[in-house]
């Protein structure tokens, strides 16, 4: 399977504190990578180097389709089809729906000038599409702090929808969420698959992880503790393992008896 | 199903006509409005000598857009949760960079250049100390406020000067003389950098990043909004706009005062704040600001007009402003 993204050497310091430490990991073509880990464990602050909002500590090095990128900012990140639901949603609460959907990337002309009618014209197409706004109380100039936690949820996976991902990472994405919620989500994970493309779904709720991913990466205080394709290993397993991880710092029976 | 569901959905749904939602979006700047048109009533009803005729709004006209052009980019700097103090120096620094450049040429027009030039590298000076090193707006612009009123005083050794010369050029018409004869230019100019402002804030990309960087700096910045480049920018056009007014001020007196402006600070933050625009950041208009402006502007000659001392004008400005404030946070929370 061909790599869509690899990241070799990736660390991340923080002050004193070493969020990742020479990490490698990589995502292949149409698979769905399970990242789990307990809380500090650097999860976020990985996906935040692949949208190019962090910059690695020098010696890292980010590959995207064998390519190497040197200096990757956020809106190259989306130019070449990175796209991420945050775990804050980074939506803006005051603003309308349609200046979300298209928050720092308004349809404009070559002078700047905004293209509201297209804007609005889109937004009112995914919101029957994809988003599911059925009722005629929400219109594209709603203003998102009226809507609940899962309706906020899909302005954010449609944003990421609507500009054609070629990789999606959902950061905590159920959080929040109710039950069919939380079934749209996972449903929407597995439409990525289906439609080849590739998704990194970080979730500390691993019920949910564990029967939509191909593969799963375990971080531990910063490294890769270590990985597993879902057929290797049942949930009750991975459960185990986590747990182990998180007492001891290695996933493996015999590397702990060995400590 | 598929019915039930939707019918579901639509019981659930107030109905609300096209008027209602007008209503409900535009709430703050139709109660400013209204607030507005009743004090003008008010003083017409009590003085209707002076509000009767054209003297007092030629005066309005004339005198108002000394603090009201700098509220129109000040309410760009409060949309986008920062705030400027330094305006009122910037003024003045703006004519003593004209005085600086004019003595030596005797050039007018160059003079004028340096003049909105000086206001651009304040306001720079502003955007690059806020945003780079990280210091919290309101202390450094009262920093910066002070400076520039240090620079003018020194570099006019606490003189005054005339102006006079300007007159020989067009910039005399252009900014203090009438338009049709009867509409000062200074009005004008309100008008201008009004509609210009609103272009940008609401037609542009650069004013959607405003209100974006304004509502939720991290949203914006995760998503790729240059907060930081269109904070600098806020903070430069204010620099701009407060020296060309500094300039306009002096004109119409044909006299500099190195001390001018400082009158303008409090006049000019209240009209940003009583036209609906939050400190909060991310709401606010261009509309409502100026307007505020001439609420601010016409309460002192009615309060005269209508017979009362003069004392009376900061408790009624007082008493406006607070119960404006009420009433936008009482209408935020009911309708927004």
């Amino acid at each position: 399977m061909d790599s869509v993204l690899e990241l070799k050497n990736v660390s991340k310091t923080f002050g004193e504190v070493a969020a990742l430490h020479h990490v490698n990991f990589y995502v292949g073509s149409n698979e769905i990578v399970g990242l789990l880990g307990d809380n500090g464990a650097g999860k976020s602050t990985l996906v935040k180097i692949i949208t190019g909002y962090h910059q690695p500590d020098p010696g890292g090095e980010i590959f995207w389709k064998g390519k190497k990128i040197d200096h990757l900012t956020v809106p190259m990140a989306r130019d070449i089809g990175i796209e991420i639901v945050y775990q804050e949603r980074a939506l803006a609460d005051q603003q309308t729906l349609w200046r979300n959907i298209f928050l720092g990337r308004e349809i404009t002309n070559g002078l700047g000038v905004l293209d509201m009618k297209k804007m609005r014209e889109e937004t009112k197409k995914l919101m029957s599409s994809v988003m599911g706004f059925t009722s005629s109380a929400v219109t594209p100039d709603s203003t998102v702090r009226t809507f609940s936690g899962g309706e906020r949820q899909g302005v954010a996976i449609t944003r990421a929808l609507y500009f054609e991902a070629e990789l999606v990472m959902l950061d905590e994405p159920t959080m929040g969420l109710s039950l069919s919620e939380t079934k749209k989500c996972l449903d929407f994970v597995a439409g990525i698959k289906a439609a080849g493309k590739s998704c990194i779904f970080i979730d500390h709720n691993v019920f949910h992880v564990y029967p939509v991913v191909d593969r799963i990466v375990v971080l531990d205080r910063g490294t890769v503790a270590g990985q597993y394709m879902k057929n290797e290993l049942t949930l009750d397993e991975l459960l185990d393992r986590l747990y182990r991880v998180a007492q001891t710092g290695v996933l493996e029976a015999k590397a702990a008896a060995n400590r | 199903m598929a019915t039930t569901l939707e019918a579901k959905n639509e019981a659930r749904v107030v109905k609300t006509s096209g008027l209602t939602r007008f209503l409900r979006k535009w709430a703050l700047q139709i109660a400013l409005t209204i607030v507005a048109i009743l004090i003008w009533l008010f003083f017409l009803w009590r003085a209707p000598g002076t509000f009767k005729s054209f003297d007092i709004y030629n005066s309005l006209m004339l005198t108002t857009p000394f603090f009201a052009l700098v509220a129109i980019p000040l309410t760009l700097v409060v949309i986008i949760k920062e705030i400027d103090l330094s305006f009122p120096s910037v003024m003045a620094w703006g004519v003593a960079a004209y005085e600086l450049v004019y003595q030596p040429t005797h050039s007018v027009w160059l003079g004028f250049i340096a003049c909105l030039l000086a206001g651009l590298i304040a306001g720079l000076l502003n955007g690059l100390i806020i945003v780079k090193l990280g210091i919290p707006s309101l202390i450094a612009t009262i920093g910066t406020q002070y400076f520039w009123r240090g620079v003018v005083m020194i570099t006019q050794n606490g003189k005054g000067s005339g102006m006079v010369e300007v007159k020989d050029t067009i910039l005399y018409p252009l900014l203090t003389g009438k338009l049709f004869g009867t509409i000062p230019m200074e009005f004008i100019w309100v008008i201008i950098f009004g509609v210009v402002a609103w272009y940008f804030l609401n037609r542009h990309q650069f004013g959607a990043h405003i209100y974006l960087s304004g509502d939720n700096e991290d949203s914006a910045r995760l998503m790729g909004v240059n907060v930081s480049r269109t904070k600098i920018i806020t903070f430069c056009l204010v620099g701009l706009v407060a020296t060309f007014t500094g300039f306009m001020v002096s004109e119409s007196l044909l006299f500099f005062w190195p001390t001018m402006g400082d009158s303008y600070l409090l006049s000019s933050l209240a009209s940003v704040f009583l036209g609906g625009t939050s400190v909060f950041g991310g709401t606010g208009t261009v509309y409502g600001t100026i307007l505020g402006a001439f609420v601010i502007a016409i309460i002192q000659p009615g309060i005269v007009a209508a017979g009362w001392l003069a004392y009376w004008t900061e408790l009624i400005y007082g008493f406006i402003i607070v119960i404006s404030l009420a009433l936008q946070a009482v209408l935020r929370r009911r309708f927004i």
